[in-house]
Protein backbone atom coordinates (compact mmCIF):
# COMPACT_ATOMS: atom_id res chain seq x y z
CA UNK A 1 0.00 0.00 0.00
CA UNK A 2 1.04 3.19 -0.72
CA UNK A 3 1.25 5.83 2.45
CA UNK A 4 1.80 9.73 1.72
CA UNK A 5 4.76 11.64 3.09
CA UNK A 6 2.56 13.10 6.02
CA UNK A 7 1.71 9.29 6.94
CA UNK A 8 5.22 8.31 6.71
CA UNK A 9 6.52 11.09 8.70
CA UNK A 10 3.70 10.05 11.58
CA UNK A 11 5.08 6.20 11.26
CA UNK A 12 8.56 6.90 11.58
CA UNK A 13 7.66 9.60 14.75
CA UNK A 14 6.08 6.62 16.68
CA UNK A 15 8.46 4.02 15.90
CA UNK A 16 11.36 6.28 17.23
CA UNK A 17 8.82 6.34 19.98
CA UNK A 18 8.53 2.95 20.45
CA UNK A 19 12.02 2.50 19.78
CA UNK A 20 13.51 4.89 22.32
CA UNK A 21 11.61 3.55 25.11
CA UNK A 22 11.82 0.22 25.00
CA UNK A 23 15.10 0.66 24.37
CA UNK A 24 15.59 3.09 27.19
CA UNK A 25 18.07 5.43 24.14
CA UNK A 26 18.54 9.11 23.98
CA UNK A 27 17.68 11.31 20.96
CA UNK A 28 13.98 11.14 20.32
CA UNK A 29 13.84 14.86 19.98
CA UNK A 30 16.54 14.55 16.95
CA UNK A 31 14.38 11.88 15.31
CA UNK A 32 11.02 14.06 15.52
CA UNK A 33 12.52 16.70 14.13
CA UNK A 34 13.84 15.53 11.08
CA UNK A 35 10.78 12.95 10.70
CA UNK A 36 9.30 15.46 7.89
CA UNK A 37 12.78 15.57 6.33
CA UNK A 38 13.61 11.41 6.12
CA UNK A 39 9.82 10.94 5.24
CA UNK A 40 9.85 13.40 2.27
CA UNK A 41 13.67 11.72 0.80
CA UNK A 42 12.25 8.06 0.95
CA UNK A 43 8.74 8.42 0.34
CA UNK A 44 9.05 11.27 -2.55
CA UNK A 45 12.63 11.98 -3.96
CA UNK A 46 15.60 8.90 -3.55
CA UNK A 47 15.32 6.48 -6.29
CA UNK A 48 15.59 3.36 -4.47
CA UNK A 49 14.88 -0.66 -4.82
CA UNK A 50 14.12 -2.39 -1.34
CA UNK A 51 14.82 -5.58 -3.47
CA UNK A 52 18.50 -4.21 -4.45
CA UNK A 53 20.01 -2.27 -1.69
CA UNK A 54 23.11 -1.71 -3.49
CA UNK A 55 21.26 -1.16 -6.94
CA UNK A 56 23.84 0.97 -8.42
CA UNK A 57 21.76 3.69 -9.84
CA UNK A 58 20.14 4.19 -6.68
CA UNK A 59 20.58 7.51 -4.97
CA UNK A 60 22.96 7.30 -1.66
CA UNK A 61 21.35 8.58 1.48
CA UNK A 62 23.88 9.31 4.66
CA UNK A 63 22.71 10.26 8.08
CA UNK A 64 25.34 12.10 9.07
CA UNK A 65 23.72 12.84 12.54
CA UNK A 66 23.91 9.18 13.31
CA UNK A 67 22.74 9.77 16.35
CA UNK A 68 18.55 9.98 14.81
CA UNK A 69 20.01 6.54 13.28
CA UNK A 70 16.14 5.37 14.65
CA UNK A 71 14.27 7.30 12.55
CA UNK A 72 16.41 5.93 9.51
CA UNK A 73 15.74 2.15 10.50
CA UNK A 74 11.78 3.15 10.89
CA UNK A 75 12.09 4.65 7.33
CA UNK A 76 13.98 1.64 5.66
CA UNK A 77 11.23 -0.84 7.47
CA UNK A 78 8.39 1.01 6.16
CA UNK A 79 10.14 1.19 2.74
CA UNK A 80 10.61 -2.65 2.49
CA UNK A 81 14.27 -2.70 3.94
CA UNK A 82 14.20 -4.88 6.41
CA UNK A 83 10.99 -6.07 8.45
CA UNK A 84 9.12 -3.83 10.82
CA UNK A 85 9.31 -6.19 13.60
CA UNK A 86 13.13 -6.15 13.56
CA UNK A 87 12.77 -2.38 14.34
CA UNK A 88 12.39 -3.97 17.88
CA UNK A 89 15.48 -5.11 18.63
CA UNK A 90 16.83 -1.23 18.71
CA UNK A 91 19.08 -0.79 20.74
CA UNK A 92 18.89 -4.13 22.52
CA UNK A 93 21.23 -7.19 23.37
CA UNK A 94 22.75 -8.70 20.42
CA UNK A 95 21.02 -6.14 17.95
CA UNK A 96 22.38 -5.00 14.61
CA UNK A 97 20.48 -1.92 14.91
CA UNK A 98 22.89 0.18 17.36
CA UNK A 99 21.45 3.75 18.78
CA UNK A 100 23.79 5.30 16.31
CA UNK A 101 22.85 4.18 12.43
CA UNK A 102 25.12 1.30 11.65
CA UNK A 103 25.54 -0.22 7.66
CA UNK A 104 26.60 -3.88 9.37
CA UNK A 105 23.78 -6.27 8.00
CA UNK A 106 21.00 -3.20 7.74
CA UNK A 107 19.95 -2.86 4.01
CA UNK A 108 20.07 0.31 2.79
CA UNK A 109 22.39 1.67 5.13
CA UNK A 110 25.51 3.11 3.22
CA UNK A 111 27.54 4.75 5.85
CA UNK A 112 27.83 4.07 9.70
CA UNK A 113 28.07 7.59 11.49
CA UNK A 114 27.60 8.38 15.35
CA UNK A 115 30.27 10.60 15.61
CA UNK A 116 29.46 13.86 13.86
CA UNK A 117 31.36 15.83 10.91
CA UNK A 118 32.17 12.33 9.17
CA UNK A 119 28.74 12.22 6.56
CA UNK A 120 29.56 15.12 4.39
CA UNK A 121 33.22 14.26 3.57
CA UNK A 122 32.17 10.17 2.57
CA UNK A 123 29.00 11.95 0.56
CA UNK A 124 31.33 14.38 -1.23
CA UNK A 125 33.75 10.75 -2.00
CA UNK A 126 30.59 9.12 -3.17
CA UNK A 127 29.69 11.93 -5.49
CA UNK A 128 32.92 12.89 -6.75
CA UNK A 129 33.13 9.12 -7.61
CA UNK A 130 29.72 9.23 -9.61
CA UNK A 131 30.81 12.56 -11.31
CA UNK A 132 33.77 10.67 -12.35
CA UNK A 133 31.75 7.53 -13.51
CA UNK A 134 28.86 9.78 -15.56
CA UNK A 135 26.32 8.38 -13.66
CA UNK A 136 23.02 10.27 -12.80
CA UNK A 137 22.38 9.40 -9.16
CA UNK A 138 22.46 11.64 -6.60
CA UNK A 139 24.31 11.81 -2.74
CA UNK A 140 22.10 13.02 -0.13
CA UNK A 141 23.88 14.10 3.23
CA UNK A 142 21.36 15.12 6.38
CA UNK A 143 23.35 16.78 9.15
CA UNK A 144 22.32 18.55 12.34
CA UNK A 145 23.36 22.24 13.39
CA UNK A 146 25.14 21.84 16.29
CA UNK A 147 27.28 19.16 14.02
CA UNK A 148 28.07 22.03 12.02
CA UNK A 149 30.48 22.78 14.49
CA UNK A 150 33.13 20.35 13.38
CA UNK A 151 35.88 21.72 11.30
CA UNK A 152 35.64 18.93 8.77
CA UNK A 153 32.31 19.88 7.53
CA UNK A 154 33.59 22.97 5.89
CA UNK A 155 36.75 21.21 4.80
CA UNK A 156 34.10 19.28 2.66
CA UNK A 157 32.24 21.99 1.85
CA UNK A 158 35.54 24.09 0.06
CA UNK A 159 36.03 20.65 -1.85
CA UNK A 160 32.68 20.11 -2.92
CA UNK A 161 32.22 23.89 -4.14
CA UNK A 162 35.51 23.89 -6.07
CA UNK A 163 35.01 20.58 -7.41
CA UNK A 164 31.33 21.40 -8.20
CA UNK A 165 29.62 18.43 -6.71
CA UNK A 166 26.15 19.45 -8.42
CA UNK A 167 24.89 15.78 -7.11
CA UNK A 168 25.60 16.61 -3.55
CA UNK A 169 22.44 17.46 -1.77
CA UNK A 170 23.13 18.59 2.39
CA UNK A 171 20.05 19.01 4.28
CA UNK A 172 20.84 20.60 7.75
CA UNK A 173 18.05 19.90 10.30
CA UNK A 174 18.20 23.35 11.96
CA UNK A 175 16.08 22.76 14.74
CA UNK A 176 18.37 25.36 16.55
CA UNK A 177 19.13 23.16 19.78
CA UNK A 178 22.14 21.41 20.38
CA UNK A 179 23.24 18.51 23.07
CA UNK A 180 23.39 20.83 26.18
CA UNK A 181 21.77 24.25 25.04
CA UNK A 182 20.72 26.19 22.00
CA UNK A 183 23.07 26.65 19.41
CA UNK A 184 23.01 30.46 19.51
CA UNK A 185 23.75 29.75 23.09
CA UNK A 186 26.68 27.50 22.69
CA UNK A 187 28.30 28.04 18.79
CA UNK A 188 25.90 30.76 16.84
CA UNK A 189 25.94 29.76 13.26
CA UNK A 190 24.54 32.45 11.64
CA UNK A 191 24.58 34.12 9.37
CA UNK A 192 24.33 30.68 8.57
CA UNK A 193 23.03 30.65 5.00
CA UNK A 194 25.43 33.29 4.11
CA UNK A 195 28.13 30.88 5.32
CA UNK A 196 27.52 28.23 2.77
CA UNK A 197 26.08 30.85 -0.15
CA UNK A 198 30.37 32.56 0.67
CA UNK A 199 31.56 28.93 0.67
CA UNK A 200 30.11 28.67 -2.74
CA UNK A 201 27.04 26.67 -2.35
CA UNK A 202 23.37 27.39 -3.66
CA UNK A 203 21.11 27.68 -0.14
CA UNK A 204 17.72 26.94 0.12
CA UNK A 205 15.98 27.74 2.96
CA UNK A 206 13.02 25.48 4.06
CA UNK A 207 10.23 25.01 6.33
CA UNK A 208 11.75 21.52 7.53
CA UNK A 209 8.13 20.36 8.52
CA UNK A 210 6.49 21.52 5.18
CA UNK A 211 6.79 18.46 2.67
CA UNK A 212 5.77 20.39 -0.57
CA UNK A 213 8.15 22.85 0.41
CA UNK A 214 10.86 20.42 0.97
CA UNK A 215 9.49 17.97 -1.86
CA UNK A 216 10.15 20.97 -4.49
CA UNK A 217 13.88 21.94 -2.94
CA UNK A 218 14.58 18.78 -3.32
CA UNK A 219 13.52 17.47 -6.64
CA UNK A 220 16.62 17.44 -9.09
CA UNK A 221 17.87 20.68 -10.36
CA UNK A 222 18.75 21.48 -13.86
CA UNK A 223 21.51 24.25 -15.08
CA UNK A 224 23.77 24.55 -11.41
CA UNK A 225 26.94 22.88 -11.18
CA UNK A 226 27.17 24.26 -7.63
CA UNK A 227 26.19 21.65 -4.30
CA UNK A 228 23.23 22.23 -2.46
CA UNK A 229 22.38 22.98 0.89
CA UNK A 230 19.20 22.53 2.24
CA UNK A 231 19.00 24.75 5.63
CA UNK A 232 15.43 22.73 6.74
CA UNK A 233 13.96 25.31 9.75
CA UNK A 234 12.51 22.36 12.29
CA UNK A 235 11.68 22.29 16.02
CA UNK A 236 12.95 19.85 17.84
CA UNK A 237 10.74 17.36 19.22
CA UNK A 238 8.00 18.19 16.45
CA UNK A 239 5.03 16.58 16.61
CA UNK A 240 5.07 15.64 20.68
CA UNK A 241 4.09 18.84 22.39
CA UNK A 242 5.69 18.24 25.79
CA UNK A 243 8.77 17.57 23.86
CA UNK A 244 8.96 20.68 21.48
CA UNK A 245 11.47 23.16 21.83
CA UNK A 246 13.05 21.20 24.78
CA UNK A 247 16.96 20.54 24.97
CA UNK A 248 15.64 17.84 27.59
CA UNK A 249 14.48 15.61 24.97
CA UNK A 250 17.82 15.27 23.68
CA UNK A 251 18.83 12.71 25.68
CA UNK A 252 15.47 11.92 27.68
CA UNK A 253 13.82 8.67 26.97
CA UNK A 254 9.90 8.26 27.11
CA UNK A 255 8.56 6.42 29.80
CA UNK A 256 5.48 5.45 31.62
CA UNK A 257 2.72 8.43 31.42
CA UNK A 258 5.22 10.36 28.71
CA UNK A 259 5.36 7.27 26.21
CA UNK A 260 1.96 7.16 26.28
CA UNK A 261 0.91 10.58 26.47
CA UNK A 262 3.72 10.76 23.02
CA UNK A 263 1.96 8.05 20.96
CA UNK A 264 -1.53 9.64 21.90
CA UNK A 265 -0.64 12.47 20.20
CA UNK A 266 1.20 11.22 17.22
CA UNK A 267 -1.91 8.89 16.63
CA UNK A 268 -4.36 11.88 17.25
CA UNK A 269 -2.69 13.84 14.85
CA UNK A 270 -2.59 11.00 11.70
CA UNK A 271 -3.64 12.29 8.70
CA UNK A 272 -4.77 9.45 6.70
CA UNK A 273 -5.99 11.20 3.90
CA UNK A 274 -3.14 14.11 3.84
CA UNK B 1 61.20 4.96 -0.89
CA UNK B 2 59.31 7.92 -1.95
CA UNK B 3 60.16 8.16 -5.76
CA UNK B 4 59.89 4.72 -5.97
CA UNK B 5 56.29 4.37 -4.65
CA UNK B 6 54.76 6.86 -7.25
CA UNK B 7 56.64 4.89 -10.06
CA UNK B 8 55.11 1.49 -9.06
CA UNK B 9 51.94 3.64 -8.65
CA UNK B 10 51.81 5.10 -11.80
CA UNK B 11 52.92 2.04 -13.14
CA UNK B 12 50.10 0.35 -12.17
CA UNK B 13 47.06 3.07 -12.46
CA UNK B 14 47.89 3.40 -15.83
CA UNK B 15 46.61 -0.13 -16.23
CA UNK B 16 44.23 -0.06 -13.60
CA UNK B 17 41.77 2.93 -14.14
CA UNK B 18 40.22 2.43 -10.70
CA UNK B 19 43.13 3.52 -8.76
CA UNK B 20 43.00 7.03 -7.68
CA UNK B 21 45.68 9.27 -5.73
CA UNK B 22 44.61 11.96 -3.37
CA UNK B 23 47.17 13.96 -1.37
CA UNK B 24 46.97 16.76 1.13
CA UNK B 25 48.16 18.96 -0.75
CA UNK B 26 51.43 17.83 -0.35
CA UNK B 27 54.14 15.86 -2.37
CA UNK B 28 56.25 19.11 -3.70
CA UNK B 29 57.58 17.97 -7.30
CA UNK B 30 56.82 13.81 -6.73
CA UNK B 31 53.73 14.14 -7.87
CA UNK B 32 53.51 16.09 -11.21
CA UNK B 33 54.05 13.54 -13.57
CA UNK B 34 51.41 11.18 -11.76
CA UNK B 35 48.85 14.17 -11.90
CA UNK B 36 49.85 15.00 -15.45
CA UNK B 37 49.32 11.59 -17.22
CA UNK B 38 46.61 10.69 -15.18
CA UNK B 39 44.48 13.85 -14.46
CA UNK B 40 41.16 11.85 -13.60
CA UNK B 41 43.14 9.16 -11.48
CA UNK B 42 44.54 12.08 -8.93
CA UNK B 43 43.32 14.55 -6.56
CA UNK B 44 44.71 17.01 -4.43
CA UNK B 45 41.96 17.29 -1.55
CA UNK B 46 44.12 20.33 -0.27
CA UNK B 47 45.44 20.80 3.26
CA UNK B 48 42.51 18.85 4.96
CA UNK B 49 43.13 15.63 5.99
CA UNK B 50 40.01 14.34 7.64
CA UNK B 51 38.25 15.59 4.31
CA UNK B 52 40.32 13.55 2.24
CA UNK B 53 39.88 10.45 4.32
CA UNK B 54 36.24 10.62 4.40
CA UNK B 55 36.17 11.25 0.79
CA UNK B 56 38.86 8.00 0.20
CA UNK B 57 36.38 6.07 2.18
CA UNK B 58 33.44 7.05 0.09
CA UNK B 59 35.36 7.10 -3.32
CA UNK B 60 36.14 3.25 -2.27
CA UNK B 61 32.71 2.40 -0.98
CA UNK B 62 32.01 3.54 -4.90
CA UNK B 63 34.66 1.12 -5.98
CA UNK B 64 37.89 2.68 -6.10
CA UNK B 65 40.60 1.84 -4.75
CA UNK B 66 42.31 4.98 -3.02
CA UNK B 67 45.70 5.88 -2.06
CA UNK B 68 45.75 9.03 0.44
CA UNK B 69 49.53 10.72 0.35
CA UNK B 70 50.73 12.98 2.60
CA UNK B 71 53.80 13.36 5.24
CA UNK B 72 54.59 12.44 8.99
CA UNK B 73 51.55 11.86 10.86
CA UNK B 74 49.43 14.36 8.42
CA UNK B 75 47.61 11.12 7.14
CA UNK B 76 46.99 8.88 10.40
CA UNK B 77 46.92 10.95 13.23
CA UNK B 78 45.49 14.05 12.29
CA UNK B 79 42.58 12.25 10.84
CA UNK B 80 42.38 9.09 12.81
CA UNK B 81 39.11 8.72 13.49
CA UNK B 82 38.25 9.06 10.00
CA UNK B 83 40.07 6.05 9.06
CA UNK B 84 38.93 4.16 12.41
CA UNK B 85 34.93 4.77 11.01
CA UNK B 86 34.90 5.26 7.65
CA UNK B 87 37.56 3.41 6.50
CA UNK B 88 38.01 0.60 8.61
CA UNK B 89 34.50 -0.51 9.88
CA UNK B 90 33.37 -0.08 6.13
CA UNK B 91 36.47 -2.23 5.43
CA UNK B 92 36.93 0.33 2.48
CA UNK B 93 39.95 -0.10 -0.06
CA UNK B 94 41.83 2.78 1.18
CA UNK B 95 45.82 2.69 1.69
CA UNK B 96 47.28 5.38 3.64
CA UNK B 97 50.76 6.25 2.65
CA UNK B 98 52.64 7.75 5.29
CA UNK B 99 56.00 9.31 3.57
CA UNK B 100 58.70 10.42 6.26
CA UNK B 101 58.53 7.50 8.82
CA UNK B 102 60.62 7.97 12.38
CA UNK B 103 62.73 10.54 12.19
CA UNK B 104 63.20 11.02 8.44
CA UNK B 105 62.08 14.50 8.75
CA UNK B 106 63.90 15.48 11.83
CA UNK B 107 65.06 18.64 11.37
CA UNK B 108 60.76 19.86 10.95
CA UNK B 109 60.70 19.15 14.68
CA UNK B 110 58.45 16.95 16.81
CA UNK B 111 55.39 17.81 14.81
CA UNK B 112 56.94 15.72 11.92
CA UNK B 113 58.39 13.08 13.82
CA UNK B 114 56.55 10.15 12.70
CA UNK B 115 57.18 7.83 15.47
CA UNK B 116 53.90 6.45 17.65
CA UNK B 117 52.19 5.76 14.01
CA UNK B 118 52.63 1.60 13.94
CA UNK B 119 51.44 0.98 17.65
CA UNK B 120 48.35 3.50 16.96
CA UNK B 121 47.34 2.39 13.34
CA UNK B 122 48.04 -1.73 14.23
CA UNK B 123 44.55 -1.40 16.78
CA UNK B 124 42.74 -0.81 14.16
CA UNK B 125 40.82 -3.52 13.18
CA UNK B 126 41.34 -5.00 9.42
CA UNK B 127 44.14 -3.22 8.15
CA UNK B 128 47.42 -3.95 7.36
CA UNK B 129 50.62 -2.26 8.16
CA UNK B 130 53.65 -1.91 6.52
CA UNK B 131 57.35 -0.81 6.82
CA UNK B 132 59.29 -1.58 3.82
CA UNK B 133 63.32 -1.01 3.80
CA UNK B 134 64.26 -1.01 0.71
CA UNK B 135 63.13 -0.05 -3.53
CA UNK B 136 62.43 -3.92 -3.48
CA UNK B 137 59.78 -4.06 -1.00
CA UNK B 138 58.26 -0.38 -1.38
CA UNK B 139 57.79 -1.51 -4.46
CA UNK B 140 55.77 -4.97 -4.23
CA UNK B 141 53.74 -3.81 -1.20
CA UNK B 142 52.65 -0.50 -3.55
CA UNK B 143 51.46 -3.92 -6.26
CA UNK B 144 49.90 -5.81 -3.72
CA UNK B 145 48.04 -3.45 -2.00
CA UNK B 146 46.49 -2.83 -5.05
CA UNK B 147 45.40 -6.63 -5.24
CA UNK B 148 44.35 -6.74 -1.62
CA UNK B 149 40.93 -5.35 -0.58
CA UNK B 150 40.68 -3.63 2.16
CA UNK B 151 42.25 -0.76 4.30
CA UNK B 152 46.19 -0.02 4.45
CA UNK B 153 48.67 1.75 5.61
CA UNK B 154 52.32 1.96 4.16
CA UNK B 155 55.15 3.72 5.72
CA UNK B 156 57.95 4.87 4.45
CA UNK B 157 61.06 6.64 5.20
CA UNK B 158 63.28 8.73 3.60
CA UNK B 159 66.28 6.58 4.54
CA UNK B 160 66.49 3.28 2.38
CA UNK B 161 68.55 0.46 2.23
CA UNK B 162 71.18 0.30 -0.56
CA UNK B 163 71.09 -2.73 -2.95
CA UNK B 164 71.95 -5.84 -0.95
CA UNK B 165 73.48 -9.01 -3.00
CA UNK B 166 72.72 -11.81 -1.03
CA UNK B 167 69.02 -10.93 0.10
CA UNK B 168 65.96 -12.91 0.12
CA UNK B 169 63.80 -12.15 -2.39
CA UNK B 170 60.48 -10.65 -1.35
CA UNK B 171 57.49 -12.58 -0.22
CA UNK B 172 54.10 -10.97 0.41
CA UNK B 173 53.53 -11.61 4.62
CA UNK B 174 56.56 -13.17 4.90
CA UNK B 175 59.77 -11.83 7.14
CA UNK B 176 62.77 -11.38 4.15
CA UNK B 177 66.53 -12.09 5.68
CA UNK B 178 68.78 -9.70 4.38
CA UNK B 179 71.74 -11.05 5.40
CA UNK B 180 72.30 -14.52 6.97
CA UNK B 181 74.13 -15.37 10.04
CA UNK B 182 74.24 -18.29 12.89
CA UNK B 183 74.50 -16.94 15.90
CA UNK B 184 72.31 -14.04 16.57
CA UNK B 185 69.12 -11.97 14.37
CA UNK B 186 68.28 -8.65 14.24
CA UNK B 187 64.79 -8.06 13.30
CA UNK B 188 64.29 -4.61 11.94
CA UNK B 189 61.67 -2.76 10.41
CA UNK B 190 61.52 0.32 7.81
CA UNK B 191 65.04 2.16 6.41
CA UNK B 192 66.87 1.65 9.46
CA UNK B 193 67.62 -1.37 8.50
CA UNK B 194 70.50 0.37 6.95
CA UNK B 195 72.00 0.77 10.68
CA UNK B 196 70.74 -3.33 11.81
CA UNK B 197 73.06 -4.55 8.50
CA UNK B 198 76.16 -1.88 9.64
CA UNK B 199 75.76 -3.35 12.87
CA UNK B 200 76.30 -6.55 11.47
CA UNK B 201 78.76 -5.64 9.36
CA UNK B 202 80.96 -4.75 12.34
CA UNK B 203 79.61 -7.58 14.41
CA UNK B 204 81.55 -10.36 11.50
CA UNK B 205 84.99 -8.38 11.98
CA UNK B 206 84.53 -9.57 15.65
CA UNK B 207 83.67 -12.72 14.57
CA UNK B 208 79.56 -12.76 15.06
CA UNK B 209 77.53 -13.65 12.52
CA UNK B 210 74.08 -11.72 13.06
CA UNK B 211 71.43 -12.49 10.73
CA UNK B 212 69.38 -9.13 9.53
CA UNK B 213 65.96 -9.88 9.13
CA UNK B 214 63.02 -7.38 7.49
CA UNK B 215 59.54 -7.31 8.73
CA UNK B 216 58.44 -5.19 6.27
CA UNK B 217 54.88 -6.28 7.29
CA UNK B 218 54.09 -5.32 10.87
CA UNK B 219 50.36 -6.70 10.19
CA UNK B 220 49.44 -8.86 9.57
CA UNK B 221 52.57 -10.41 10.67
CA UNK B 222 54.16 -13.48 9.99
CA UNK B 223 53.99 -15.10 13.21
CA UNK B 224 55.58 -18.26 12.02
CA UNK B 225 58.48 -16.61 10.93
CA UNK B 226 58.93 -14.89 14.08
CA UNK B 227 58.65 -18.20 16.18
CA UNK B 228 61.36 -20.00 13.25
CA UNK B 229 63.46 -16.81 14.23
CA UNK B 230 63.32 -17.41 18.08
CA UNK B 231 64.03 -21.29 17.84
CA UNK B 232 67.14 -20.87 15.44
CA UNK B 233 68.92 -17.88 17.52
CA UNK B 234 69.90 -17.86 21.25
CA UNK B 235 70.34 -14.03 20.82
CA UNK B 236 67.32 -11.66 19.14
CA UNK B 237 67.19 -8.15 18.99
CA UNK B 238 64.57 -5.68 17.61
CA UNK B 239 65.03 -2.17 16.05
CA UNK B 240 62.84 0.15 15.32
CA UNK B 241 62.84 4.15 14.63
CA UNK B 242 59.33 4.13 16.95
CA UNK B 243 58.70 4.13 20.15
CA UNK B 244 58.87 0.82 22.11
CA UNK B 245 55.73 0.87 23.07
CA UNK B 246 53.35 -1.08 20.57
CA UNK B 247 55.60 -1.51 17.61
CA UNK B 248 57.37 -4.21 15.96
CA UNK B 249 59.07 -5.14 19.60
CA UNK B 250 56.05 -5.17 21.05
CA UNK B 251 54.32 -7.09 18.04
CA UNK B 252 57.49 -9.65 18.86
CA UNK B 253 57.73 -9.86 22.30
CA UNK B 254 53.60 -10.69 22.16
CA UNK B 255 54.00 -14.01 19.66
CA UNK B 256 56.99 -15.16 21.69
CA UNK B 257 54.81 -14.34 25.16
CA UNK B 258 51.81 -15.85 23.69
CA UNK B 259 53.38 -19.15 22.34
CA UNK B 260 55.70 -20.28 24.96
CA UNK B 261 58.75 -20.04 22.95
CA UNK B 262 61.71 -17.33 23.27
CA UNK B 263 64.93 -16.94 22.40
CA UNK B 264 67.75 -17.96 25.35
CA UNK B 265 68.26 -13.46 24.86
CA UNK B 266 66.05 -11.12 23.83
CA UNK B 267 66.11 -7.44 23.60
CA UNK B 268 64.15 -4.12 22.16
CA UNK B 269 65.88 -1.70 20.87
CA UNK B 270 63.54 1.70 19.82
CA UNK B 271 62.88 5.22 20.91
CA UNK B 272 62.10 6.25 24.56
CA UNK B 273 58.60 7.10 25.81
CA UNK B 274 59.72 10.56 25.74
CA UNK B 275 59.30 13.52 22.61
CA UNK B 276 62.29 14.29 20.60
CA UNK B 277 62.85 18.29 21.35
CA UNK B 278 66.19 17.86 19.56
CA UNK B 279 66.74 18.17 15.73
CA UNK B 280 69.25 16.64 13.61
CA UNK B 281 68.64 14.88 10.52
CA UNK B 282 67.58 11.29 10.69
CA UNK B 283 70.73 9.22 10.67
CA UNK B 284 72.16 12.31 13.48
CA UNK B 285 68.97 11.64 15.66
CA UNK B 286 69.48 8.16 15.15
CA UNK B 287 72.77 8.25 17.28
CA UNK B 288 71.05 10.85 19.41
CA UNK B 289 68.57 8.41 20.68
CA UNK B 290 71.07 5.01 20.59
CA UNK B 291 69.57 3.36 17.24
CA UNK B 292 72.98 3.58 15.06
CA UNK B 293 75.07 1.18 14.19
CA UNK B 294 77.89 1.31 16.83
CA UNK B 295 74.95 1.30 19.33
CA UNK B 296 73.07 -1.42 17.94
CA UNK B 297 76.44 -3.72 17.86
CA UNK B 298 77.40 -2.84 21.60
CA UNK B 299 74.05 -4.06 22.46
CA UNK B 300 74.22 -6.94 20.47
CA UNK B 301 77.07 -8.47 22.28
CA UNK B 302 75.65 -7.33 25.75
CA UNK B 303 72.88 -9.98 24.86
CA UNK B 304 75.09 -12.76 23.43
CA UNK B 305 77.03 -12.40 26.75
CA UNK B 306 73.70 -13.09 28.39
CA UNK B 307 72.43 -16.08 26.05
CA UNK B 308 75.66 -18.22 26.46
Amino acid sequence: MIISTQQLANRIRRHAIHMTSSGKSSHVGSVLSMADIVAVLYGKILRKNPQDPRWPDRDRFLLSKGHAGAGVYAALAESGFMPLEKLRTHYQNGSDLSGHVSHKDVPGVELSTGSLGHGLPVACGMAKAALLDGRTHRVFCVLSDGECDEGSNWEAALFAAHHKLRNLVAIIDYNKIQSLASVAETLALEPFADKWKSFGWEVINVDGHDHSALIAALEPRVGSDRPLVTIAHTIKGKGVSFMEGSVLWHYRSPQGDEFKAALRELEAGEKPDA
Amino acid sequence: MRDCFVAALLEIARQNRRVLLMTGDLGFGVLDSFARELPLQFLNAGVAEQNMTGMAAGLALEGRTVFTYSIANFPTLRCLEQLRNDVCYHEANVKVVAIGGGFSYGALGMSHHATEDIAILRALPGISVHAPCDEVETSAITSLLVTQDGPSYLRLDKSKLAPLQDADEFRPGRLRLLRSGRHAAIMVCGGIAGEAIKAAESLAREGIECAVVSVHTLKPIDAEGVLDIARRYPAVLTLEEHVLSGGLGSIVAEILVDSGIRPRAFARMALPDQYCSVVGTQEYLRAHRGLDALTVANRMKALLSTAC
